[in-house]
């Protein structure tokens, strides 16, 4: 089947099947390789991506599902000397050590620092319960995204 | 950027991660890869049969199947065990060999017996659907309660024990509870886990039949000593004609630390059908066959005087080794297990034995802390829960034990030596970060709220840089334990710096980058630090134990020491006086009492043009060295922990968790509190979330992450943490280790809390919500 979307602000048209994962998609035929995939169950969040604007598990989504969506990944976040401030604050903080649940982590990050509510530590922690990261035990990745969000952190 | 020893220098590595930019083994794709699906056994234990694969051949995209039997008629020999230990009576542990695909009999679920290589990985897991097997299903014991007297799993490997290992003095240990006014005994689990590094295992490898050369591309956290092994042991191929690289790798926790079954089988099924092979395992296959961790039956007996004085310490201990022997399973509930018996205290008599025993399950092996955070479960929970029978303060029963200061080093009854440490400054500063003083107007407020709270301390010590490789030898392990390191300075004075430590997390790149720019008084945007690739460093030993910057950093030490000595002999040269009459300061070689001085970089540049070397003096400056430690290393501190527990949900609430840590000198405060944070987080997992649970008939019951408890956010607080430093006393930079303290000492702080709150001796791990309420409700 074919299926329409826009990655990282380009138009793409693919061919792909009609059960494959919006996952699969975005990692194996656009390689956007920074879309992780930790488990197999919608567990760990590190596959997090956002579409039309909200976070979603990609592995969760159909290709199919996507079709007209826009999909940002990590890749069509900020670049190598031009960060979002997401990203320069999980390095500020240290909020991160392996990497491998970092972009789930920031873009399900972005949906709190978007929503408007006034984030303190409890609501950043409810609202990362999402994603597994097993190398900092959360303390430094809180920390990012208060300071993201302008919050004492 | 001041990269002074000591700065909180902001990780450079970051960069490629918070951009999608990282480098795992699964984001590399080879030209005309193929990809792997393993078929697993779905019985605990059972005798294969005939494995008919025509079916799985015929399957669309299938490119090759490859059994247990096709592998041994390959040549490829067993997985081995790196550490032999031996029993009481002198033998050899009984070594049950472990053939990368099972070929006659399986004793695990989740064991592989067959390798599918096809276009797709959708083509291969088809044609794994589509193998026909005959097994012949067998009683498992997957008990490790029963382990002794159940059903033998291995030919000729009677009560299912492989050893049974003892350190200490027995008869000096029952003389000291004859004469006890006071024993505390403890019998409890410490419960298995399962490692879960975020990443999966993965591999990619690919073979060149014009060449001979194999490359792996693998989740390791130590590529040579994987090299090593698929070389001199398993068969795969010449290790010259090996190489290994470990990319950017997604944690590892000590689960990546071990030659496993999938990359062995994948690399050498690259060279049968002469394309890639690429694997990456999914959640569920991580869950079954990556190595578990702890899985250990305990009684512990603590022998006390009227006044709280220990007297002798008695443990036996039953481990469950798994179906087979992993990598280095034997060492952890023994060499690394045992010794660490005597913790921060002046225990004189300690006896210890363990049984090292087999069962239908997963492999059991190092996973962080290995072995550390059982000792300091054992000796943590009965110094409390003595306190508690005596009437004692707990902090104060520890100090009346604790090895002083002016006694180091201090020789222990279970082997070591502890080189340095200030256990009573450790435990202070923490009771005051703590608000310890405050604790009963917080339980009085908890209480008040129907809630009951509850404090437990925890004064672990852990050994670190496993050292020095001559004893290491002499006690069964297959490898020395020294670390290498290489520094490559360019001609334009830039560096590149080699380290046989592996970085999955740990931030090498940065906290390496910081020790050389500042031994060298150069910026730290002039040096590259390389590693995991057996292709770019001659030889390395990884990253395990808390070990990388005190034997990897110390072998950088050194090598820098040698780079600055012959840039003496080039500069004193250069600048017509002798190598003892030049001073080297802040990245300068100068002449003594002149002004007449080189930099760093117009040394390096002097040493790649060499217009005028006198006879001896060699172009170049590039140096490496093997670093030995001479001892362990001994970091040691004490963590606090508070809970609040809802008697009506039973629901553990951890209100704060206080750890101030003595690891030595520190490169690098930030990611040094980052290390704490996670391994407290893991530790916490450990006492109130996590437990790898098979049934009787060894099927894992918590096989995904939908069973399996793993800490998430809004599980865990923020942590209070601090140090103390009292330097290592043998090492250059006077280092001990940070890795893995967080995870060591937190269980049973938290457990010692735990039954603060609820009034009652003993709570088993996990302390989840229908224990907790079941004990405090009955």
């Amino acid at each position: 089947m074919k299926v329409s979307m826009v990655v990282n602000g380009v138009p793409r048209e693919l061919e792909t099947r009609s059960n494959a994962l919006l996952v699969d998609l975005l990692r194996h035929d656009l390689r956007l390789t920074g879309v992780h995939v930790g488990c197999d169950t919608s567990q760990c969040g590190a596959c997090t991506v956002r579409m039309n604007g909200a976070a979603v598990k990609s592995c969760t989504v159909l290709a199919g599902q996507a079709e007209g969506a826009e999909v940002t990944t990590i890749e069509g976040l900020g670049q190598p000397g031009a960060l979002h401030p997401l990203q320069a604050a999980f390095q500020e903080t240290h909020g991160l050590q392996c990497g491998f649940c970092t972009p789930g982590m920031i873009m399900t990050a972005l949906d709190l620092l978007e929503s408007g509510e006034r984030l303190d530590e409890a609501r950043v922690r409810a609202g990362l319960d999402g994603n597994f990261c097993r190398c900092t035990g959360y303390h430094n990745i809180v920390r990012a995204v208060l300071l993201a969000a302008g919050a004492n952190a | 950027m001041n990269a002074m020893i000591g700065q909180p220098v902001r990780r450079r590595e970051d960069i490629r991660f918070i951009t999608g930019r990282g480098r795992y083994t699964d984001d590399i794709n080879l030209p005309g890869q193929t990809y792997a699906a393993f078929a697993r056994s779905p019985y605990a234990r059972a005798k294969i049969g005939r494995v008919e694969t025509a079916a799985a051949l015929a399957t669309p995209g299938v490119v090759a199947v490859f059994t247990g039997a096709d592998l041994t008629a390959g040549g490829i020999g067993p997985l081995p065990c790196g550490w032999l230990v031996k029993s009481t009576d002198g033998a050899d542990m009984k070594v049950a060999p472990r053939p990368p695909l099972a070929a006659t009999q399986v004793n695990f679920v989740g064991e592989p017996y067959a390798i599918v290589v096809g276009e797709t990985l959708e083509s291969a897991r088809a044609g794994v659907e589509a193998l026909d097997v005959q097994f012949e299903e067998l009683e498992a014991q997957a008990s490790l309660a029963t382990a002794m007297e159940g059903v033998q799993i291995h030919e000729g490997i009677e009560k299912n024990l492989s050893f049974h290992w003892a350190l200490g003095d027995r008869t000096k240990t029952d003389a000291a509870f004859a004469a006890a006014s006071h024993v505390t005994r403890l019998e409890f689990a410490n419960n298995r886990l399962i490692p879960n590094a975020i990443e999966p295992r993965a591999c990619v490898a690919a073979y060149d039949a014009s060449t001979e050369d194999f490359t792996l591309y693998t989740t390791s956290q130590n590529p040579h000593l994987e090299r090593l092994i698929l070389a001199a042991f398993v068969g795969l191929a010449p290790e010259h004609k090996l190489r290994v690289v470990s990319p950017d790798v997604g944690g590892g926790f000590g689960s990546k630390i071990f030659v496993y079954p999938e990359e062995t089988a994948a690399a050498w099924a690259a060279r049968r059908v002469l394309r890639p092979v690429k694997w990456t395992a999914d959640r569920s296959e991580a869950f079954l066959s990556d190595a578990h961790g702890r899985d250990h039956l305990t009684t512990a007996e603590l022998a006390l005087d009227a006044e709280g004085t220990f007297l002798g310490l008695r443990v036996k201990t039953r481990a469950n080794l798994g179906a087979y022997l992993s990598t280095f399973g034997s060492s952890v509930p023994t060499y690394l297990y045992g010794t660490l018996l005597a913790g921060q205290y002046r225990t004189p008599a300690i006896h210890v034995e363990v049984d090292g025993v087999y069962t239908n399950t997963a492999p059991v092996d190092a996973y962080r802390g290995a072995g550390r955070p059982e000792a300091t479960y054992v000796v943590e929970r009965i110094v409390e829960t003595a306190a508690r029978e005596l009437g004692l303060d707990p902090a104060e029963i520890r100090r009346r034990n604790f090895i002083r200061p002016d006694q180091f080093p201090y020789e222990t009854p279970v082997a070591l030596v502890y080189d340095t440490g200030d256990y009573e400054q450790s435990l202070a500063r923490a009771l005051t970060l703590a608000d310890v003083a405050g604790f009963p107007a917080r339980r009085a407020a908890s209480e008040a709220r129907g809630k009951r709270r509850g404090l437990g301390y925890s004064c672990y010590i852990e050994a670190c840089g496993l050292a020095p490789s001559q004893l290491a030898i002499q006690l069964g392990a297959g490898v020395g334990l020294y670390e290498s390191g290489e520094i490559r300075v360019n001609p334009t004075g830039s560096v590149t710096v080699f380290t046989g430590s592996h970085s999955h997390g740990q931030g090498h790149e940065t906290t390496f980058a910081q020790v050389v720019a500042t031994k060298f008084g150069i910026s730290m945007e002039q040096v590259e630090v390389v590693h995991g690739d057996t292709g770019r460093m001659e030889f390395g030993l990884g990253t395990y134990g808390s070990r990388s910057l005190a034997v990897g950093g110390s072998a950088l030490v050194k090598s820098a020491e040698k780079v600055i000595d012959k840039g003496k002999r080039i500069s004193g040269h250069m600048l017509e006086t002798t190598p003892d009459e030049i001073d080297f300061e802040e990245g300068v070689f100068r002449a003594k009492g002149t002004n007449r001085q080189m930099t760093f970089g117009e040394v390096a540049l002097a040493a790649y043009v060499p217009s005028n070397f006198p006879e001896g003096l060699e172009p170049g400056l590039s140096e490496k060295t093997f670093y030995d430690p001479k001892n362990f290393t001994y970091p040691a501190g004490t963590h606090i922990a508070e809970v609040e527990i809802d008697p009506d949900t039973g629901v553990v609430t951890v209100a704060a968790f206080t750890a101030v840590d003595d690891f030595g000198e520190i490169i690098n405060p930030m990611i040094v509190a980052g290390q704490v944070h996670g391994g407290v987080a893991q530790g916490i997992g450990q006492a109130l979330l996590e437990h790898g649970v098979y049934d009787d008939n060894g099927q894992l019951m918590t096989g995904s992450f939908m069973d399996y408890a793993m800490p998430r956010a809004d599980d865990l607080p923020s942590f209070a943490v601090d140090t103390t430093v009292t330097p290592c006393t043998h090492n250059p930079l006077g280092a001990k280790g940070c890795g893995e303290a967080g995870a060591i000492g937190s269980p049973a702080a938290i457990i010692n809390a735990v039954t603060d709150a609820l009034k009652v001796k003993d709570i088993a791990m996990p302390a989840s919500p229908e224990r907790v309420w079941r004990a405090a409700n009955s």
